[in-house]
């Protein structure tokens, strides 16, 4: 009982952070790429400003548009919302843990890039129909790289739930291997294209040609462009958490050991940080790639996925 | 410790090697082979330390020194001289380079590890990520039209020759050290090869070549 109190609170501690933070989040990364630019910068809580500005400006809709056009942004929202909370941040062992099935997680993201995807085809303007295009173009490469680097985790903690991974990745018996590192970098890729980042997407470009995720929401104003937004920056705190969870275990909290909380509370911010730190310094060193290079550029994680699978068949006829 | 280490290199060796393979640009290329001779000299020094083998040291220093620094200077000088900032033409589509390069680790995979049933386990791993590198060398040299790409190809075989070589306790040194030399023999020969190039086609693609050897025949 005692157990099941503190799974609860730290899932719904969980959730509270991750909700509150992930325009902070957007906002560090921001901060540090004008930062290694040599500006100023925008302040830390901008995110929350331009966020609490959509509220209260009216929200229009196109004549064109159809009744459908108010589900397309709450129900990208809502997906997304579900997979920031399957996915752990501090601890592991949370009362989402069973659900944080990788293969849903997939269909959460498939799920909330369709949902803007038809959003943006939904006034049947051209930008918005070329991005959307151009999103359905990278998706099909970035699942594909997707589940082919499931196989590898799969493979090496015997679990495809998130927090079955965390576990067994925490446990440390795994040791470094070649195939993890393919399994990184297959999944960086992965992670920068679908957060609309440098070098598959530029997140501060306003030429709307160049544009993929903001031209999705061109149209959309008001509540429902902050829900756009709010989505897009739960997808990137969603990414980060992702990859420190299955890359940097280390300290994370068990959910029904409250004295473990304080060390993982205090280091999870500090990945973050970091992760928002080497991401803005990627982004300033980096240029975007031309569309038609994107797909070669999820192929070759897809091939890094299974070069990590074809170590781990290797390593896993060695060990007999 | 010692295995995780060697195969935490390894892994970073092959994994340059196969970003070499994707990159279209010289300059990418060229950072690329340094990044993969510096862990190449990494590699040397801590099998050095782990084999506590002195000579290990020596081809870690040779490595860093000539290797890691010296080529990819003369490399970046060639670039800088011959104005070679454009994109390298390629001689087959990047995604078939990419899969025939997978399929080619595939291979040596299976070649290295029924071949070696009776060797130490933990060196034939090693050996296959190091006959994967010399494989995708080649592949990279056959893929680029460019001169010097292929030189950076052929550079890169050898690091992987080099990786093998210290993978493997009781490797003479003369060996090493003879094969370093030839690399860097070859790759003077190459550099007055490329000026000649240079001087009678006016680029480095390879093509103006195989023309000329159509017409003789």
């Amino acid at each position: 009982m005692l157990t099941f109190a503190l799974r609860l609170i730290a899932t719904l501690l969980h959730a509270a952070l991750v909700f509150a933070l992930a325009p902070l989040l957007m906002g560090a990364v921001n901060k540090f790429r004008a930062w290694a630019l040599g500006r100023r910068g925008p302040p830390f809580l901008q995110p929350y400003f331009n966020l609490y500005k959509h509220l209260r400006k009216t929200t229009l809709v196109p004549e064109t548009a159809t009744e459908l056009f108010a589900l397309w942004p709450v129900t990208a929202f809502l997906a997304t919302a579900t997979a920031a909370l399957l996915v752990p941040s501090f601890c592991t062992g949370l009362l989402t843990a069973p659900a944080s099935d990788f293969i849903t997680l997939i269909g959460l993201f498939a799920l909330a890039r369709a949902a803007a995807m038809l959003g943006g085809l939904e006034t049947g303007f051209g930008f918005g129909g070329a991005a959307a295009g151009r999103e359905a173009l990278f998706s099909v490469f970035a699942e594909a790289a997707l589940l082919v680097v499931i196989l590898g985790f799969a493979l090496l903690a015997h679990s495809i739930t998130i927090n079955g991974i965390a576990v067994a990745f925490a446990a440390g018996h795994i040791g470094i291997s070649v195939s993890l590192g393919f399994a990184l970098a297959a999944l960086l890729a992965v992670a920068l294209t679908e957060t609309g980042r440098i070098p598959t997407d530029n997140p501060a470009g306003h030429l709307e040609l160049a544009m993929v995720h903001e031209a999705l929401s061109l149209e959309y104003s008001g509540r429902f462009l902050l829900l756009l937004e709010y989505a897009g920056m739960l997808r990137l705190l969603l990414w980060m958490n992702l990859i420190g969870t299955i890359f940097l275990p280390f300290g994370m909290a068990r959910a029904d050991d409250i004295l473990s909380w304080p060390l993982g509370l205090i280091l999870w911010p500090l990945k973050l940080g970091v992760m928002a730190a080497l991401l803005a310094l990627f982004e300033i060193s980096t240029a975007k790639m031309r569309v038609f290079r994107v797909p070669e550029f999820l192929g070759a994680a897809m091939l890094l996925g299974i070069l990590a699978g074809i170590f781990l068949f290797v390593a896993s006829r060695i060990g007999t | 410790m010692t295995y995780s280490l060697a195969h935490l290199m390894g892994g970073i060796l092959l994994l340059s090697t196969f970003l070499l393979l994707s990159q279209r640009r010289l300059a990418a290329m060229i950072t690329l082979y340094q990044l993969q001779a510096l862990t190449l000299a990494a590699a040397a020094f801590w099998q050095g330390y782990a084999q506590s083998e002195i000579n290990l040291y020596l081809t870690g220093i040779i490595t860093l020194a000539l290797k890691g620094l010296l080529l990819p200077l003369a490399l970046r000088e060639i670039v800088h001289r011959f104005n070679l900032r454009r994109a390298v033409e390629t001689a087959m589509p990047m995604a078939l380079a990419m899969l025939l390069g997978v399929g080619l680790i595939g291979i040596a995979v299976l070649v290295v590890l029924p071949s070696t049933m009776s060797a130490v386990s933990l060196t034939r791993e090693d050996l296959a990520i190091a006959l994967s590198v010399v494989l995708l060398g080649l592949l990279v040299m056959t893929t680029r039209r460019n001169a010097l790409a292929q030189i950076i190809g052929f550079l890169s075989t050898e690091n992987g020759l080099v990786l093998a070589a210290i993978g493997m306790p009781g490797m003479p040194f003369v060996a090493e050290f003879s094969v370093a030399l030839l690399v860097l023999l070859a790759f003077l020969v190459t550099g007055i090869f490329l000026l000649r190039i240079r001087e009678h086609f006016d680029t480095l693609d390879v093509t103006g070549i195989e023309d000329i050897e159509r017409r003789g025949r």
